[in-house]
């Protein structure tokens, strides 16, 4: 079987989770026999990782110009050329204007370089909505030119991809959703992207759904028949053991952190509220905030009128083994999320051997034993966490026991076997 | 003589409010009296109440013939007092009848007896001492919670002075043998062992309305025909259980209550059997061996051990943590402090933090009030870490108490040598030779009372 993936990154070059879990899926299925994915990315840099499967960039597709505008597949794509405020996919304070391309018939006027081919930065930068659609017109193509049984599309920046392919080429399309706009925007979503969102679910043959707290949205939110929407839940590869780093402490006291982008969708406020209660019963911790986002200035302003900055640290943005250097200081890690698809993090905590304190308003909060969980908004309860897991060491000694074990049970092979379960409904 | 004995055990805990970290050293008040009085009215009208008038027709019914016995912890009988005076009454009434036998165990329905003799002779004493209060028996059966027993338990229990010991008729320590004879201690054989017969007992407390069991439904007729396949020459059939049996966890509409009145009856009917109480068994029946357990059984799950209570590092700790308080509030008079210590020991707190089923929960989470075994510790080690605090804060105003006490003699003293000073006064007065003598005699004092002070 041959499938037709798109995605929007892919490792090494990723921004955030969706690039993590497409390739931990994608390997995770490249143990089935028989199962071939050519993965679509916007822009191929040439370092990805092609050993299981083949990367192809979007970039590097010459496109016959005469051949598109024989093909109405572009037709549903006109709705995302309207001229609006627009909120792209990680940095919902940045807004852009989209210039209007479409003709009334339609059909766009596609920019290429003097080889036919279509430049694409695959970031989330100004000209995003641009990339979606010029990514959808490449799409078509590919899959005109391309033999495959099956089509697949990573969130909403791929959709329109996945529906041009399906157009093009009459074959089934799955869509996978690792996270909808009502996780971003906390409750207000801003109406272009749902309206993407909500027409590929719509036209998808199947949706899968990173948590039943996500296949709950699809179904409540979008409308969606729950016959159609499968959960498979996102894994994470076991840490090699040369990768658990190892920082000498350079202080006494305990650590607890939140590690992710400063945003509504995180709950970085639960977190702050919470470390005030602590901090007023026990004086020998330390609170760290790792990440960077549009509400860190904000939670630093609050900290200091708290009067708690000398034991509320900020670190900024951190990313590849500064991740592991700040688990292995830490003694409790906090997800104290709004709304989280599924979250990956506390997986990373628990294999570096830190318990961890998730809210029940989280897609993984369904699958982990060996982590406290509360609701984001009840400060009381996840403050009583935090002091629990740090005065009362068997409850921590406990989950580092059996939390690296649990952690490492959750097998990407496991998921990549149900995706090609999925597969399988439609192609025999 | 063949002969079946019936138990049934009584017991409800006072649950923990819940109790936060920030609550530590401010709030001393420990217990969720709205659920423990809902819950324990809950239980009387759906269980006790009419369990105990069954019970007591079924007494009147069989003149002489129907004997049952009751183990009712402490701690069930001072919520009884506080939120069912009626429940208490309706046992008495039981009492009265002379059919009924009430064991002994630990106050708190504790786990003392693993850890410390000293807490659980003085546990089995208080409960002793309201057994004989409440009912005016001297008991002389003892049971300990959840059944838990090993030789040496059994050792300090003969040492007590009990007669018999109710314990589980667990396959692993058994084997071949069958849990229908008498047996005794290994170490101290005087003390005479009843085993709990599972199959029988468990059919009634745990399948009775089980629909997926092949047996069900479950009629008395067909129950008696059980008893009658046990062995000719096997004497006892020990059925021991929860009393909550009995309308709370086997609902009325099961049918639970119609298969007891009829039970009695059917077996005098149809079968050999009498019905005796645990003394008499223990009176009436020939050892037949002895029984060896050398690791603590209980009547819990399937593998009858410690592990419910007692089998996680959550567990271990709160329950060590605990038992390192004994010596300080032995040192107290604080009856308080007394009371909550003894409050903290219900093996039930224990339980809630049990994660042997995060699969198959269903027991353990019928019974627990809270979400998950982690809550279940973080309360308790909340609620324990504000008792540590009093019980020491108790030793040093202890210490304290001494200077206050003489103090306060030394107060009334002195309030009494100026009463009599005045006294004296108004007499010198009609006599003033005598005018100067009160004062001198009054000033020593003060200066002895300022010196013993220090």
């Amino acid at each position: 079987m041959r499938v037709l993936m798109f995605g929007w990154e892919f490792p090494p070059h990723i921004s955030g989770g969706l690039g993590t879990a497409c390739y931990g899926l994608t390997r995770g299925m490249s143990s089935i026999p028989g199962l071939e994915i050519l993965f679509v990315v916007p822009k191929a840099h040439g370092d990805e990782d092609q050993s299981r499967i083949r990367v192809l960039g979007a970039g590097d597709i010459t496109l016959d110009i005469r051949k598109i505008r024989e093909h109405n597949y572009l037709k549903d794509l006109s709705y995302i050329e309207i001229n609006s405020n627009l909120v792209p996919y990680t940095s919902p304070e940045e807004y852009e204007v989209l210039v209007n391309k479409a003709e009334n018939t339609g059909r766009r006027f596609v920019e290429t370089t003097m080889g036919g081919k279509l430049n694409f930065t695959g970031s989330y930068g100004k000209d995003l909505y641009e990339e979606i659609a010029n990514y959808a017109v490449v799409a078509g193509e590919i899959a005109v030119t391309t033999d495959f049984e099956i089509i697949h599309a990573h969130d909403w920046l791929t959709y329109p991809a996945g529906i041009a392919a399906k157009r093009a080429s009459g074959k089934p399309l799955v869509i996978h959703v690792h996270a909808t706009d009502f996780d971003r925007s906390g409750g207000k979503v801003n109406p272009t992207v749902f309206e993407i969102e909500k027409t590929g679910m719509h036209i998808a043959d199947k949706i899968v759904a990173v948590s039943n707290l996500t296949r709950n949205t699809i179904i409540d939110k979008y409308g969606i028949h729950p016959d159609k929407v499968v959960t498979v839940y996102n894994a994470v590869d076991p840490l090699p053991e040369n990768e658990k780093l190892q920082l000498s402490r350079g202080i006494n006291e305990k650590v607890v952190t939140f590690l992710g982008r400063i945003t509504l969708q995180k709950g970085p406020e639960y977190f702050v509220m919470a470390a005030h209660k602590v901090l007023k019963k026990m004086d020998n911790v330390r609170f760290v905030m790792a990440g960077s986002g549009e509400l860190m200035e904000k939670m630093i302003l609050w900290t200091s009128s708290l009067g708690i900055s000398d034991r509320f640290h900020y670190t900024g943005f951190l990313k590849g083994d500064d991740v592991f250097r700040m688990f292995s200081l830490s003694d409790v890690y906090v997800m104290p999320s709004v709304s989280e698809p599924f979250g990956i993090s506390p997986l990373e905590a628990m294999q570096s051997n830190v318990p961890s304190i998730i809210s029940h308003q989280s897609g993984v909060a369904e699958i982990l034993k060996y982590a406290l969980k509360v609701d984001f908004w009840d400060v009381d309860a996840l403050a009583d966490a935090i002091y629990g897991l740090l005065n009362y060491p068997s409850l921590a000694e406990m989950f580092k026991k059996h939390g690296v074990q649990e952690v490492n049970d959750m097998k990407w092979e496991n998921s990549g076997k149900k995706v090609h379960n999925i597969y399988q409904e439609f192609v025999k | 003589m063949r002969t079946i004995c019936l138990y049934f055990q009584v017991h409800q805990p006072f649950r923990f409010r819940r109790y936060r970290f920030f609550d530590i050293g401010n709030d001393h008040y420990y217990y969720d009296d709205y659920s423990n009085e809902s819950i324990l009215n809950k239980v009387a009208a759906k269980c006790y109440l009419p369990a105990n008038e069954l019970m007591l027709d079924l007494i009147n019914k069989h003149k002489g013939k129907f004997k049952i016995s009751y183990s009712i912890s402490g701690i069930a009988l001072e919520q009884f007092r506080l939120y069912a005076p009626e429940v208490l009454d309706s046992f008495k009434r039981l009492a009265k009848t002379g059919q009924v036998e009430f064991l002994s165990e630990t106050f708190a329905h504790s786990l003392s007896s693993l850890n410390s003799p000293r807490e659980f002779r003085k546990q089995v004493d208080a409960h002793r001492k309201l057994i004989k209060e409440h009912f005016g028996q001297e008991p002389a059966v003892f049971r300990n919670t959840e059944l838990i027993y090993s030789d040496e338990i059994g050792a300090m229990v003969a040492d007590m002075g009990f007669k018999a010991m109710l314990t589980e008729g667990a396959k692993h320590v058994l084997g071949w043998k069958s849990p229908n004879f008498l047996y005794c201690n290994a170490i101290k054989p005087k003390l005479k062992l009843l085993l709990k017969n599972f199959k029988l007992s468990d059919d009634i407390a745990f399948r009775f309305s089980n629909k997926a069991w092949p047996e069900y439904p479950l009629t008395a007729e067909k129950y008696v025909a059980w008893l009658n396949q046990v062995p000719a020459n096997e004497e006892v059939v020990n059925l021991f259980m929860d009393y909550e049996t009995f309308g709370e966890h086997q609902w009325e509409e099961t049918g639970i209550f119609e298969f007891l009145k009829a039970l009695p009856g059917i077996v005098f009917k149809d079968s050999p059997f009498s019905f005796s109480t645990p003394s008499e068994v223990a009176r009436k029946l020939q050892v037949v061996s002895a029984a060896h357990v050398p690791n603590p059984i209980s009547w819990a799950d399937e593998e009858r051990d410690l592990t419910a209570w007692l089998g996680n590092e959550m567990q271990n700790e709160a329950f060590n943590k605990l038992y390192s308080l004994e010596e300080m509030v032995d040192n107290t008079d604080d009856d308080a402090l007394r009371q909550d210590f003894a409050y903290l020991q219900v093996s039930d707190h224990f339980y809630y933090m049990s994660t042997k089923f995060f699969s198959d929960g269903e027991v353990h989470s019928y019974f627990n009030p809270y979400d998950t075994p982690y809550d279940a510790f973080i309360n308790y080690m909340n609620v324990l870490s504000d008792f540590e605090i009093r019980v020491n804060a108790g030793r040093k105003s202890h210490e304290n108490s001494d200077v206050a006490r003489l103090s306060r003699i030394i107060q009334e003293k002195d309030a009494e040598i100026e009463k009599m000073e005045k006294k004296l006064s108004a007499a010198t007065k009609s006599t003033p030779a005598k005018k100067s003598s009160p004062a001198k005699r009054g000033s020593p004092a003060k200066k002895s009372t300022g010196s013993r002070k220090k």
